[in-house]
């Protein structure tokens, strides 16, 4: 059996103010919790120049994004490691990847890679995104300039 | 012509929307005229045929047309140039646009429990909201801009989006997205009219209940895309097309289970109304995400401010008067009943706040990299971060689900609690302690996940125990099938993180790799001709134990329009998991001078547990769906015969 007297003691009004106060509690609450996650667990964008100014920790996750130089890349002898170098025009940066390159993986095309630098400098990277259709391209990468010559991949422009 | 008739339409069906919105406002003060159904109507039909004039222009691939000279290419095959009408951002936006005035068509038509003048403000609110995008569309996105001279031949559609699959996912999660657009017109209208109750909630239930059964079947298959199609292995990459997808979904959860509790027991009003609103927002938000280009991601397309801006902005204006309404009108709802701290209300409520709290972890991971953009510095946001935040607050939810169906309605004196405890324990108990003898290693977030899973799954039958199964109401068949599937789901999860297994190789000819039990022998590498691909095929021998061989065949794909390459990947499916092969690029040579081939190999034990899991959520939401809408016919049917 319901008794009554077992229904908190409040009134309708009540209630609905504490069920609010809750929720407004919980929301600010996860935006700050979230917040401060943030910024432990984002990972920083750099050009190779910037990287280059920069004062970034080796085994700090980040995010290298520039183009990848003509003629830089080199297959290692175990057929899945490769070296290139990613450029922004000003800087260079020696990267390595060990697994299959994305599609649209190029020289002279744009490329992002996600992974840490080495106390030597190289960085090492554990994902690598290209430019992903013809009109793709990371914003981030716009004031990349290309050097003379160099295109980006792109579609068969009737 | 067609592109003529096809704008033209555009243009009538937007006065139209103008003046359904007078015609409401005349209604709602007194005059008697009945205009907002059969304008919404006319808008919606109106609109759906623009849609179709351009669907028929793709498929005649008139490269007089702009977009279609951009997007479009008559190589390819006819269901790719239907589909390539919503894989560009103007063709996109007219579908979302369809579905806003198909959805207001469909209240017209079908709504018969809202009291009248309510229906009328919500049509009122449907038809802002369509006016607002139609301005977009025509004004900055216009899809029947005519390209002169016009060129002999198409750019062609990103091979990406040459899927099968692919070609009808946007369209089902649009339906969702602006599907829940009927749900905030709703709150609208039902604040316009203080006229906020059971009745009204049972109203809007099916409503928000369609839109989410079809945000569930997008993401699901979404998954499903990103995990073959990418070639990269994973099921969910945060991506922020992903989580512009998952937000609405998040609200639309948890509109969906407090709009339960204001139809059954008038309580959370207020709270209902909020979460309509913040739902379609979401919804609004996810286009903007994917529309502006804002944002770094594997699937954006174009990049372009102008529209962002404009999308933002009238994101503000519906999201800001919305919320305006809701703040002065909130202290004018009647209050609901009250409940228990200890009852299945609250444990709604607890449902909930976690939702709200997942909700903005995601929506504070997705919107950072913009704002930490315009305050200078460029961030990316991924699993670290979005992975054990969310867990952290998806497990406490899961828990809560199993302990929510056993409470009852107002308050609970915890006597099923008691008798299902020992059962339920027991089962997390061994579940725990099997994972801690055969994978003594694995994951803490795995190992809860699996043993909240397993309660999720027994409690998920408990509103089944001591019922005449025939005679069980659907509705509660679909939350048995809903919560099922969330268990199913969470365990292919939890499995799949906790012991999957890896192999990247350089492979000859005849030389065989091994994963978990698998063994794999490339017998092959061949070129292959598609219709508008050529590929490098790998045939790859591959057997379980002493089980019979099989054949996988991943291909590098080249596309001629535009030139593109892309992975596709081989899976084995098999009842435990999913072999998952993907082939690289050309090795090299090795000592001998034999070429070999790069070959990545995963082995993902119940992956396949996860799709299940979400198809059995959304059946669940089909099931639930007609028992809402059955009585409705039935008692209509009475009344007829009466």
């Amino acid at each position: 059996m319901i008794c009554a007297d077992a229904i908190p003691n409040v009134k309708p009004k009540q209630q609905r103010l504490i069920l609010a106060v809750v929720a407004l509690i919980a929301v600010i609450g996860a935006g700050l919790l979230a917040t401060l996650a943030l910024r432990d667990q984002a990972a920083y964008f750099f050009t190779p120049a910037e990287a280059k100014a920069a004062t970034i920790t080796p085994g700090e996750e980040v995010r290298l994004g520039g183009v990848v130089e003509r003629g830089s890349i080199e297959r290692q002898t175990d057929g899945l490691t490769i070296a290139f170098r990613l450029t922004d025009g000003t800087a260079v940066v020696p990267v390595r990847y060990t697994g299959i390159v994305p599609d649209l993986f190029a020289e002279g095309s744009g490329a992002v890679a996600d992974g840490r630098f080495r106390a030597d400098g190289t960085f090492v990277a554990d994902r690598i995104l290209a430019k992903h259709d013809e009109r793709y391209m990371a914003p981030q990468m716009d004031h990349i300039p290309l050097n003379a010559g160099d295109t980006v991949v792109e579609g068969d422009a009737a | 012509m067609i592109a003529e008739l096809g704008h033209a339409m555009l243009w009538i069906a937007a006065g139209l929307a103008l003046l359904q919105i007078v015609a409401g406002i005349f209604e709602l003060r007194g005059r008697h005229i009945v205009a907002a159904r059969p304008l919404a109507i006319a808008q919606g039909v109106l609109t759906m045929i623009a849609f179709l004039l351009l669907i028929w222009l793709f498929v005649r691939s008139d490269m007089s047309v702009d977009l279609i000279a951009r997007n479009s290419h008559s190589d390819k095959p006819l269901i790719y140039r239907i589909s390539g009408t919503w894989g560009n951002h103007e063709g996109s936006m007219l579908l979302w646009l369809t579905i806003l005035g198909f959805a207001g068509a469909m209240v017209g038509l079908f709504e018969k429990r809202l009291d009248a003048r309510t229906l009328t403000a919500t049509l009122v609110a449907q038809a802002s909201l369509a006016l607002g995008f139609f301005t977009f569309l025509l004004l900055v996105s216009n899809p029947f801009k005519r390209l002169v001279p016009a060129p002999p031949q198409g750019l062609g559609l990103n091979p990406l989006l040459q899927d099968p699959g692919l070609a009808f996912h946007p369209p089902t999660l649009y339906l969702g997205y602006v599907g829940l657009s009927v749900a905030f017109s709703f709150a609208v209208g039902a604040m316009i009219t203080r006229d906020v109750g059971p009745a009204f909630a049972r109203a809007m239930r099916p409503w928000v209940l369609l839109s989410w059964i079809f945000l569930t079947i997008g993401i699901v298959a979404g998954s499903y895309w990103a995990y073959y199609e990418l070639g990269w292995g994973g099921w969910w990459f945060w991506d922020p097309v992903e989580n512009a997808s998952l937000m609405p979904w998040i609200a639309a959860t948890a509109l969906l289970h407090s709009v339960s509790v204001t139809a059954t027991r008038d309580a959370l009003r207020t709270w209902t109304l909020m979460l309509a609103v913040v739902g379609f927002s979401m919804s609004m938000l996810g286009t903007f995400i994917v529309r502006s280009g804002l944002l770094t991601s594997v699937h954006s397309f174009a990049v372009d401010p102008e529209r962002g801006l404009y999308i933002l902005g009238l994101l503000a204006f519906y999201i800001g008067g919305a919320l305006l309404l809701f703040g002065l009108r909130v202290g004018a709802v009647a209050e609901s009943q009250r409940f228990n701290w200890m009852s299945r209300e609250a444990a709604l409520v607890l449902n909930n706040l976690l939702l709200s709290v997942i909700l903005v972890i995601v929506l504070v991971g997705t919107m950072s990299p913009i704002v930490a953009e315009a305050l200078g510095s460029q961030i990316s946001v991924g699993p670290p971060y979005y992975n054990p935040w969310t867990a952290a607050f998806a497990l406490p939810l899961v828990a809560v689900m199993v302990l929510g169906p056993l409470l009852r309605w107002r308050q609970d004196d915890g006597a099923k609690v008691r008798k299902w405890a020992p059962l339920l324990i027991g089962a997390i108990v061994i579940t725990i302690v099997l994972c801690l003898i055969f994978a003594p290693g694995m994951g803490i977030l795995p190992l809860l996940g699996l043993a909240l899973a397993v309660g999720v799954g027994i409690v998920s039958l408990a509103p089944l125990v001591g019922r005449n199964l025939r005679r069980t109401p659907l509705p509660v068949w679909g939350m048995v099938f809903a919560h099922f599937g969330v268990a199913v789901a969470l365990v292919g999860m939890a499995t799949e993180s906790a012991f999957i297994k890896e192999r990247l190789a350089a492979v000859r000819v005849g030389e065989t790799v091994e994963v978990a039990n698998w063994r794999v022998r490339l017998t092959d590498v061949r070129p292959v001709v598609g219709p508008n691909w050529t590929a490098v095929e790998a045939v790859l021998d591959v057997q379980r134990g002493n089980s019979d061989v099989e054949t996988m065949r991943p291909q590098a794909r080249t596309f001629n329009q535009p030139q593109t390459e892309t992975n596709e990947a081989a899976l084995k499916t098999v009842w435990n998991g999913q072999l998952y092969a993907v082939l690289g690029q050309s090795a090299g040579r090795d000592e001998q001078g034999r070429e070999r081939w790069q070959l990545r190999l995963w082995w993902k034990p119940l992956v396949w547990f996860i799709w299940a899991g979400g198809g059995l959520i959304a059946l669940g939401g089909l099931l639930s769906l007609i028992g809402r809408i059955q009585p409705l016919r039935t008692f209509r049917g009475n009344k007829a015969a009466a």
